[in-house]
C-alpha cells in the first residue's frame, strides 16, 4: 500500500511538469476533450434523465400525507441531482467508462514498448500522456455534471408530467423553492476532485503494467475499482468539510 | 563511439551483467549476441538508459550518460534513435505521424519541412504512400521499416536495434539488415544491435560482442567467427543445421 502511494506520488511529480511542447500538448488536450469529454455526453444523457425521473416518482409515491405539498417532489429531485446524483453517481459512471480506457490505453503502451519509445525518444512519458488527461477530465467532467443536473431535473419534470403524479406548476414550483448556490459550487467541487482522483489513479494503474493482455484487463478492473473506491471516501470527507 | 566500462546490473540476488567493459564504434554496425537470457537486453537496455548500472558507465562520445541525471539525460537521448523489437509505433497515430513525432517533439522545422523529412526517410526505407495508414494495417516488415524511419527521422548519432528480425521472413530480415548497414555507413552513425540471428550475424557483424552468462566472452567480426575456438561460442553458432552445413 506504501508502494503504491509512493509510485503514485512519484509518477504525479512526473507528470505535473511544463509540457515539452506546447503546440502538441494542446494537440493532445483537444483528443482528450474529446476521447473523455464529449463522448461520455451519450451515456451521461441516458443515466441523468432516468435518475431524475426515478427521483421525482419515487419521492411523488412516498409523499401519503395530505400536510406535505407537492412542491416537495420538485425540491426533493433539484436537491438529489445537485447534491448527490450528478457529481457523485455520474462520476462513478465515468470512472467506469473512463477510467478503465485510461487504463487499457496507458496499459497497452507499456506492455508494447511505446512508453519505453517515448522515453529514449527524451520524452517526458508521464507528463505527455497523463497530463492532457488529467487537464482534460477536470475541465469538462463539470461541464458534464451540470449538463446532467439539467437533465436529471428536466427527465424528474417529464416523469411527473406524463404520468399526472404531480402537475408542471407544482413541480416547477419546488424547484424555485430554497435555492442554495452554494450547493452548485459543492457539487462542482466533489466533481473536481473525483475527475482527478479518476484520471490520477487509472493513468497510475495503466502506467506500472509489467506482463502482458491478462495485466492489461486486470488494470483496467482495478482502475474501476479503486476509482470507485476513492470517489466514495472523498464523497464522505468533502460532506462532511464543505456541507456538515 | 559509445563506451561501455566495468559495467555491473543485477537484480535482487541474479546478477545479469558481470563487469562488461567494450565500445561501439561509429559508423559500424556493432551487434550484441549471446543464448537467451544471455544479458544482451539488459546490456542495451542500460546503454539506451532504460535501466541504471549498478556499477560502471556508460559514455557516450566521452559525455558520460549513466550518471545523469534523468532531465540532463534528455540531452543526449535526442541524439539517439532506437528500433524497438515489436516497432513500438503509436497504434493511435499514422504512419506519417509516427515518423513525424520526434520532429514535432524537438524540432523547429515548419509542417511543410517536416512533411518533407518524413516522405524522405519513408522514401529511404522503401515505404512510399503509406503516409495515412495506421500501424495496424502494415505488415511485419513494413512496421520494422516505419520504426527504423521514426529512428532516423531526427538524424540521430546513435542508433540501437532490439532483435530488428523477430518474426521476420528470412527475406524479409535480410533487407532489413541491409538497411541498417546502409543508413549506418551513409549517416555514420554508431549502430547497436542486438540479435541471435545467425544470418544476421554473418551479413551485417562488422563488429560482433558475445556475451555469455552475462560476461564478454568473446570479441571480433564476421570473418572470424566462424574460425573460432571458443567452446561457448561454437555452441552458439553452430547451434543450427544451417551455420553447421556452412562449416
Amino acid at each position: 500500500m506504501l508502494r503504491m502511494l509512493g509510485e503514485y506520488l512519484v509518477l504525479m511529480f512526473a507528470t505535473f511538469k511544463r509540457p515539452d511542447k506546447g503546440p502538441v500538448f494542446r494537440r493532445q488536450l483537444m483528443i482528450e476533450f474529446m476521447g473523455l469529454g464529449v463522448d461520455s455526453f451519450g451515456i451521461v444523457i441516458i443515466i441523468s434523465v432516468f435518475t431524475g425521473a426515478i427521483v421525482a416518482l419515487q419521492t411523488a409515491y412516498n409523499i401519503d400525507s395530505p400536510l406535505i405539498p407537492l412542491t416537495m417532489v420538485g425540491f426533493t429531485t433539484r436537491q438529489m441531482m445537485i447534491l448527490e446524483f450528478s457529481p457523485t453517481i455520474i462520476s462513478l459512471i465515468l470512472a467506469g467508462k473512463v477510467g478503465s480506457r485510461i487504463a487499457s490505453e496507458i496499459g497497452t503502451m507499456r506492455v508494447t514498448e511505446q512508453i519505453d519509445a517515448l522515453r529514449v525518444m527524451g520524452v517526458n512519458p508521464a507528463n505527455y500522456l497523463i497530463l492532457p488527461k488529467i487537464t482534460a477530465s477536470m475541465l469538462f467532467n463539470p461541464v458534464l455534471i451540470i449538463f446532467s443536473m439539467v437533465l436529471g431535473i428536466a427527465g424528474g419534470w417529464a416523469a411527473c408530467v406524463i404520468s399526472g403524479l404531480v402537475t408542471s406548476t407544482d413541480y416547477i414550483a419546488g424547484l424555485r423553492s430554497w435555492f442554495e448556490p452554494y450547493t452548485v459550487t459543492y457539487a462542482i467541487i466533489k466533481t473536481l476532485v473525483f475527475a482527478f482522483i479518476i484520471a490520477s489513479v487509472s493513468g497510475y494503474l495503466g502506467y506500472y503494467i509489467k506482463g502482458g493482455s491478462v495485466e492489461v484487463g486486470a488494470a483496467s478492473t482495478k482502475a474501476v475499482v479503486y476509482s470507485s473506491i476513492l470517489i466514495i471516501f472523498f464523497d464522505l470527507i468533502l460532506t462532511q468539510l464543505l456541507l456538515v | 563511439m559509445i563506451e561501455v566500462k566495468n559495467l555491473y546490473k543485477s537484480f535482487g540476488d541474479n546478477m545479469v551483467l558481470k563487469d562488461v567493459n567494450t565500445s561501439f564504434e561509429k559508423g559500424k554496425t556493432n551487434l550484441i549476441i549471446g543464448q537467451s537470457g544471455s544479458g544482451k537486453t539488459v546490456l542495451m537496455k542500460n546503454c539506451i538508459g532504460l535501466l541504471e548500472p549498478d556499477e560502471g558507465e556508460i559514455r557516450f562520445d566521452d559525455r558520460p550518460f549513466s550518471r545523469l541525471i534523468e532531465k540532463d539525460k534528455k540531452y543526449i537521448r535526442q541524439e539517439m534513435g532506437v528500433l524497438f523489437q515489436g516497432g513500438a509505433l503509436f497504434d493511435s497515430f499514422t504512419v506519417e505521424q509516427n515518423v513525424m513525432f520526434p520532429l514535432n517533439m524537438f524540432s523547429e522545422m515548419s509542417q511543410e519541412e517536416k512533411r518533407d523529412r518524413v516522405n524522405f526517410c519513408l522514401k529511404r526505407v522503401n515505404l512510399e504512400n503509406v503516409n495515412k495508414l495506421m500501424p495496424a494495417e502494415l505488415s511485419g516488415g513494413m512496421m520494422k521499416r516505419v520504426a527504423i524511419a521514426r529512428a532516423i527521422s531526427n538524424n540521430p548519432q546513435y542508433l540501437f536495434c532490439d532483435e530488428p528480425n523477430s518474426g521476420l521472413d528470412p527475406k524479409t530480415a535480410e533487407v532489413i539488415d541491409s538497411l541498417i548497414r546502409e543508413i549506418t555507413e551513409e549517416y555514420q552513425m554508431t549502430t547497436v544491435i542486438n540479435t541471435h540471428d545467425m544470418n544476421s550475424v554473418l551479413q551485417i557483424g562488422q563488429r560482433i560482442n558475445f556475451l555469455h552468462k552475462g560476461q564478454l566472452w568473446w570479441q571480433g567480426d564476421y570473418h572470424t567467427i566462424l574460425d573460432t575456438d571458443n567452446p561457448e561460442l561454437r555452441d552458439f553458432v553452430f547451434s543450427t543445421e544451417l551455420t553447421r552445413r556452412i562449416k
